[in-house]
């Protein structure tokens, strides 16, 4: 020390401080890092189960681009709503009058998407275009005028753009999470009709279910589970929560229902991992922690999903090229061919059907012979049999058994005569 | 208010408007034809984290890195969006939501984490763009505009987008007539031997070219409404493609030109102080030009159902 005396002990038995970022992170992920984060962490979760499934239904509708404009035109709305409540006297941060702004200028976007691309010749894809710069562009210069107003102390609703749970208010937090439990009501009571909708909108039609109010139905459940998501996600990113959970579920679910659970699971899943590096990071906003997390899903599940996956159809087409493999070594058995191919060797070997030095075994010559019995059975058959489909599609692999019944095999036994001797 | 004031702090934020607008329009219009109007919103998207990347492997705010960076991030893209649309089987409205989204994420986080207080790359700029702080303090008065030692002064965005604009202009009058008869009538356009795809993939470049020069001076998001908004508007007005182009040349001007005065200039009339976001004013006109020819265009109407609904 400067002045000479010696630097003061370190506590004894102290432990090493733990690396503050992942103990912060593991706390919050364990929902043990205090009340107000633990309540986000739900809250995010509910919201992103929300997000999940009305993303689903909007998948299947092929709207999901909708959503963008509509979570953009939540802007203005966010902004005059802070106006009014701090020209009313009140406090310009209370969320949910920030919220109902949010919602109904989201939905004169949303009104004003649908009347362009009815009632004008231009698509939907410019509509989509012009609603969410024009609104977004009006948002900006109206937060420049909270700015003015404000006289440079900022108003938190930058925090809007790309959301930020850290440090949210308790009554915050509660708000996001009874909206998420709202919205999760009106999609069940609602998953009848939207699903008919989805798949077959002529039959909903037919059965008095009206499409253009489903439609409507569904952005609107869309447009409030966006309206929550606005303080965790942000607006500019929160349409990736119900972008990516639903397109990630359509690589493992087949059924529509199945798909819905899914994205819930994955959405639910996001929001709480997102949340929880949220907390342990402060200083980044949540929206694209989020979106980083879905992505990383979405990865995962391209790679691992069992048969839409990468990993699965690698796996199917090792599988089919041994079998391959197996059924033309059989055939060069039968023949009394030499065998060259190593992978061939290899699998014939392993099973025992061959001794190391090449020659067949017992159980390697009798499988043989069946194999080439079969093949020419499958020759006769697709002579006899040429205009059926089963018979015409042989892939060269399945048991003639597994396709004609017994007194057909029968039949072409008596053409091609008594088996012969397999050679030696 | 003086000449100078004028030269100082008006006419470059007005200039450098005029002309991203224009860059926009101009293969915005081709794009609202092809109904290709959310590729702009994809660019828009994939240029931040382009330019991000960009700058942190050079180091440098110049224009060839940020070009070559919101190229490279746009290739990435398009090269992904095939990828999960093939792997993921998803269909193409969904794979480009998810990878600009994903993209724009990964932009913003590098953005927080790298240091970037020396440079003018930070979020919100890259969000809202910063027409107010294009300012040319070395005009004294109108004879600057003749004086090459004033001039070298003036902000090197403007020079660049008017470069951009004179470029995109250029390539429209070259490739006007194959661009056209590629747009309407594809299947006529191949047959005769035009090269579609590298039409299709040459507009495309065009676009993100005009939007990476425009990010600098509007942001990343109000790029979109430059692309769509001046051409949907002039779509509505006219059905021949060359009245078409110029009157969204119109609309751009007077979206661009109004805005930044109303947003510099507006807020003094009304009595308050300080101006308000001259990119968000020019977006808000320009919705306001679209609102109008929606409701009064001669050409408006719709015949038949819209695509894509029952």
């Amino acid at each position: 020390m400067a002045d000479g005396s010696p630097p003061p002990a370190r506590g004894r038995g102290a432990p090493p401080p733990p690396e503050p970022a992942m103990a912060a992170f593991l706390d919050a992920l364990l929902l043990g890092a205090g009340y107000n984060a633990a309540l986000v962490a739900i809250g995010a979760a509910l919201l992103g189960l929300a997000a999940g499934v009305a993303g689903t239904f909007l998948h299947l509708r092929r709207r999901a681009l909708v959503s963008d404009a509509v979570a953009h035109a939540t802007l203005p709305g966010v902004a005059l709503a802070w106006l009014a409540m701090v020209m009313l006297g009140g406090d310009g941060r209370s969320l949910p009058g920030l919220l109902a702004g949010a919602a109904l200028s989201a939905a004169l976007g949303l009104l004003a998407l649908d009347w362009i691309t009815r009632r004008t010749r231009l698509g939907e894809d410019a509509a989509i275009g012009a609603v969410l710069s024009v609104a977004f562009g009006l948002g900006i210069v109206l937060l420049t005028v909270i700015q003015n107003v404000q006289a440079g102390r900022p108003a938190g609703l930058e925090t809007f753009l790309l959301g930020s749970t850290a440090g949210m208010l308790r009554a915050d937090a509660t708000v996001i999470a009874l909206g998420g439990l709202a919205a999760i009501l009106g999609l069940l009571l609602l998953r009848r009709p939207l699903t008919m909708v989805a798949f077959d909108p002529a039959h909903a039609e037919a059965l008095g279910i009206g499409t253009r109010r489903a439609d409507l139905a569904l952005m609107g459940l869309a447009l409030a589970v966006m309206v929550i998501g606005l303080r965790v996600a942000g607006l500019v990113l929160v349409v990736a929560l119900l972008i990516v959970p639903a397109v990630t579920a359509r690589l493992w679910a087949a059924s529509a229902a199945a798909m819905a659970a899914t994205a819930a699971g994955l959405g639910a899943t996001a929001g709480w991992i997102g949340a929880a590096i949220s907390a342990a990071a402060p200083a980044l906003p949540t929206g694209p922690i989020i979106v980083l997390v879905l992505a990383g899903l979405f990865l995962l599940s391209l790679l691992l999903a069992p048969e839409r996956g990468l990993l699965a159809a690698l796996w199917r087409r090792r599988r089919l090229r041994h079998r391959i493999h197996r059924r033309q070594g059989l055939l060069a058995l039968a023949h009394g061919e030499p065998i060259l191919e190593p992978l061939t060797l290899a699998l014939l070997r392993r099973e025992g059907l061959i001794r190391p030095d090449g020659v067949a075994t017992e159980a390697g010559r009798a499988l043989a012979a069946r194999t080439l019995r079969d093949e020419r059975r499958w020759q006769v058959a697709r002579a006899i049999h040429a205009a059926e489909a089963a018979v015409a599609g042989f892939d060269g692999l399945r048991p003639i058994g597994e396709v004609l019944t017994a007194d057909e095999i029968a039949e072409i036994d008596r053409r091609l005569g008594p088996p012969a001797e397999a050679p030696r | 208010m003086s000449a100078a004031e004028f030269l100082r702090f008006d006419l470059v934020p007005m200039l450098a408007a005029l002309l991203a607008a224009i860059a926009c329009a101009l293969p915005g219009n081709f794009l609202l034809l092809r109904r290709q109007a959310l590729v702009g919103d994809a660019i828009a998207h994939v240029a931040l984290p382009g330019i991000v990347a960009a700058f942190l492997l050079t180091g440098s705010v110049g224009t060839w890195p940020m070009m070559l960076g919101a190229g490279a991030a746009a290739l990435l893209a398009a090269l992904l969006i095939e990828a999960v649309r093939r792997l993921g089987r998803v269909e193409p409205g969904a794979a480009m939501g998810l990878v600009f989204v994903t993209l724009f994420a990964a932009g913003v986080l590098l953005l927080e984490q790298s240091d970037t207080s020396g440079v003018h790359l930070d979020v919100e700029h890259a969000l809202f763009g910063n027409l107010e702080s294009l300012v040319w303090l070395d005009a004294a008065g109108w004879a600057s505009l003749a004086d090459p030692g004033a001039l070298a002064g003036l902000p090197p965005a403007l020079p660049r987008l008017a470069a951009v604009a004179a470029l995109l202009a250029a390539l429209l009058l070259v490739f006007r007539r194959p661009l056209a008869i590629a747009t309407f009538d594809e299947g006529f356009a191949r047959a005769v031997g035009l090269p579609t795809v590298a039409l299709g993939l040459g507009l495309v470049m065009a676009a993100a070219v005009a939007a990476v020069a425009a990010f600098d001076a509007v942001g990343s998001i109000l790029v979109i409404a430059m692309f769509v908004c001046p051409p949907a508007a002039a779509r509505l007005m006219t059905d021949r493609l060359g009245a078409q182009i110029l009157w969204s040349l119109g609309f751009a001007a007077v979206s661009a030109l109004g805005g930044v005065i109303l947003a510099g200039r507006g807020p003094l009339w009304l009595g308050a102080e300080n101006a308000v976001s001259a990119a968000g004013m020019v977006a808000t006109l320009s919705g306001l030009l679209l609102a109008l020819a929606c409701l009064a265009g001669p050409r408006r109407a719709r015949a038949g159902a819209p695509a894509g609904h029952s």
